[in-house]
């Protein structure tokens, strides 16, 4: 059972990471990525591959599959980013599909199907319990750092522009801001978080193979930040352990049900959170921690009031 | 010579092959030109329209033609009710927030004939015909025979939209639906009419789908990335445009064999996404 609550805790927070990444491409920068799961898996094969291979540490593979998720990043800024929120969305979808049909069949490379197995894992001496404890610790450290950077940015001149060009791209050109430049850096930025995400995935689970692009996770995503509060870095990580605390939790639900196929038990599951996703939106379309926005007073006609208000100011 | 007869080939597979990929890709195009709404869920309403023919054909014995009206109806008919109760509420927040729901909706709706069917692969019980040898070129007649039905599909679309009123209502709303508000049409009742239309379709494009390939509950997840392509292509809401559109990714899928190999040939569909919004950016039978 403790084995259990905590490998949940340690998916929380894998998702946290790839809500946070989310958060600073959709949430704070406006363009909706549903490539996301390509740099997660970018993150994860590349880091798996520098260990497995070229006999990397660990820590220097994360570092590197991170890298690597940002470049991608970056590179999906050249071809999409001027386009309109749906094309955007097609797009970055197909992305993903491209990205997981390379897994698929660059059999040299990836190992296609069979995965790559053997990735070594970070702290192998300690054994049972000691390590999945010892690896949520460094899990809940990643998340918290890569928290305090992204709300550093958010809170920053840099992080204003993001939202300014959010709202209006055409205002924030015109204010002087090279917007391109903003949109590139916010998807390399949460490119390498997602691949951060990934390399921390491979080295927990010591295998990886293209079953990692399946699309219910990209769902969990989306649910976990609409559900946080959209444009919220604390709003993503408490969307994040809440989807994964409600996917684990329609597990019992859906075993409730007798005499249920295991196929039929992960079709309920989907449901629940397909519907839950559906439900959310239509009512809490903020989220539960919905994005602090600044109000400003509308200025009054009285001469008084204007005065005081100019002297708070 | 030969390697002339191998590309005609592969032009005549490719444009039976986008035939087929049409009749989705204009659900998907109709519904954005009425709608302004890119809706995922069109993937699992294909599904849906395969699994309808499986259970008219496999269960009850009848004709491929009695599948086709059943799956456009009973994919019409869930379309209408799903975007009442799941999408249609989300329209205040803007089109993105329903397309992101369209995907939720899409992984509900697929998981409902996941737990009805099982994974497992069905297929249809049709009788096998010999290959037609016309000169050097094969063709098999079910692929022909779809090739029928796709084209009566879209004849009949165009009929309605040209020539009856509530085809040109559709169109009106698609052009201004403030405007035909004030002239007296109820933007809604179009509105539900086209997603009736064009999820019926998707449907009737999983009974293609069906009668070529195998079925399985992500049977329209698999083709989804081409479906786009072809109403991108073609220039989303733009239906003409969506029908060249998914002929040219057919052939184009198909030629990719001679350079790629098989396994990427759904990158094809990518490929032209990319190329038609740097190149075509409004689809290519653009007109404006």
């Amino acid at each position: 059972m403790l084995t259990y609550v905590l490998s949940v805790l340690t998916f929380g927070s894998i998702y946290a990471l790839l809500a946070i990444g989310l958060n600073l491409m959709w949430g704070m920068a406006g363009m909706v990525n549903l490539g996301i799961l390509g740099y997660y898996a970018i993150g994860g094969y590349a880091s798996a591959l520098l260990t497995v291979h070229l006999g990397f540490p660990v820590i220097a593979g994360m570092v590197v599959g991170t890298m690597v998720a940002a470049l991608l990043g970056a590179a999906t800024c050249v071809g999409l980013v001027k386009l309109r929120d749906d094309y955007l969305a097609i797009a970055t979808l197909g992305f993903a599909q491209v990205m997981a049909l390379i897994a698929q069949n660059e059999v040299w490379l990836t190992n296609g199907t069979d995965g790559i197995g053997q990735i070594p894992r970070l702290g192998e001496s300690l054994r049972g319990d000691a390590f999945n404890l010892a690896y949520l610790g460094l899990c809940f450290l990643v998340v918290i750092l890569v928290f305090a950077v992204a709300e550093i940015l958010r809170r920053s001149p840099f992080g204003r522009v993001l939202r300014a060009i959010r709202d209006d791209a055409m205002v924030a050109a015109t204010a002087g801001k090279h917007v391109f430049g903003f949109q590139m850096k916010a998807l390399a930025l949460g490119g390498g978080i997602m691949g951060l995400a990934g390399a921390v995935y491979v080295h927990y689970i010591g295998f990886i193979s293209p079953e990692i692009f399946q699309p219910q996770v990209l769902i969990y995503i989306f649910l976990a930040l609409i559900l946080g509060g959209r444009g919220n870095n604390a709003g993503a990580i408490a969307g994040a352990f809440l989807v994964v605390i409600v996917v684990e939790g329609t597990r019992f639900v859906a075993e409730l049900v007798p005499s249920l196929s295991a196929v039929q038990v992960g079709a309920i599951r989907q449901l629940i959170i397909g519907i839950g996703f559906i439900v959310v939106l239509q009512n809490w379309p903020r989220g539960m921690l919905p994005e602090p926005l600044r109000r400003y007073p509308a200025p009054s006609d009285d001469p008084a009031d204007q005065r005081k208000s100019m002297g708070k100011a | 010579m030969e390697l002339g007869i191998e590309i005609a080939q592969l032009v005549m597979n490719g444009l039976m092959a986008g035939a087929i990929l049409a009749v989705p890709a204009i659900a998907f195009s109709l519904i954005f030109a009425v709608l302004q709404i890119s809706n995922f869920s069109v993937a699992a309403h294909v599904a849906l329209g395969a699994y309808t023919a499986y259970v008219v054909n496999a269960a009850f014995g009848m004709p491929a033609s009695v599948a086709v009206v059943a799956a456009f109806l009973v994919s019409g008919l869930v379309g209408v009710a799903s975007d009442h109760v799941a999408l249609r509420p989300l329209r205040s927040y803007g089109p993105l927030t329903v397309a992101i729901a369209s995907m939720a909706l899409n992984m509900v709706l697929e998981n409902i004939l996941r737990f009805g069917f099982g994974n497992d692969v069905q297929g249809l019980d049709l009788p096998v015909y010999r290959n037609w040898i016309i000169g050097p070129l094969h063709l098999a007649p079910q692929q022909f025979y779809n090739f029928l039905i796709a084209s009566g599909v879209m004849i009949a679309l165009f009929l309605l939209l040209a020539f009856t009123p509530i085809g040109k209502a559709m169109r009106a709303v698609a052009d201004n639906p403030k405007l035909t508000d004030i002239k007296g049409i109820n933007p809604e009742q179009i509105a539900r009419l086209a997603v009736f239309v064009g999820m019926g379709l998707a449907g009737v494009g999983g009974v293609l789908i069906a009668l070529d390939a195998a079925i399985e509950p992500t049977v329209g997840f698999r083709v989804i990335l081409s479906v786009f392509a072809a109403a991108v292509l073609g220039g989303l809401g733009n239906i003409p445009g969506a029908v060249a559109g998914a002929l040219i990714i057919g052939v184009a899928e198909e030629l990719s064999l001679l350079a790629m190999p098989v396994a990427y040939r759904s990158a094809i569909g990518f490929a032209a996404i990319i190329v038609a919004l740097l190149f075509f950016p409004r689809g290519i039978l653009n007109r404006r």
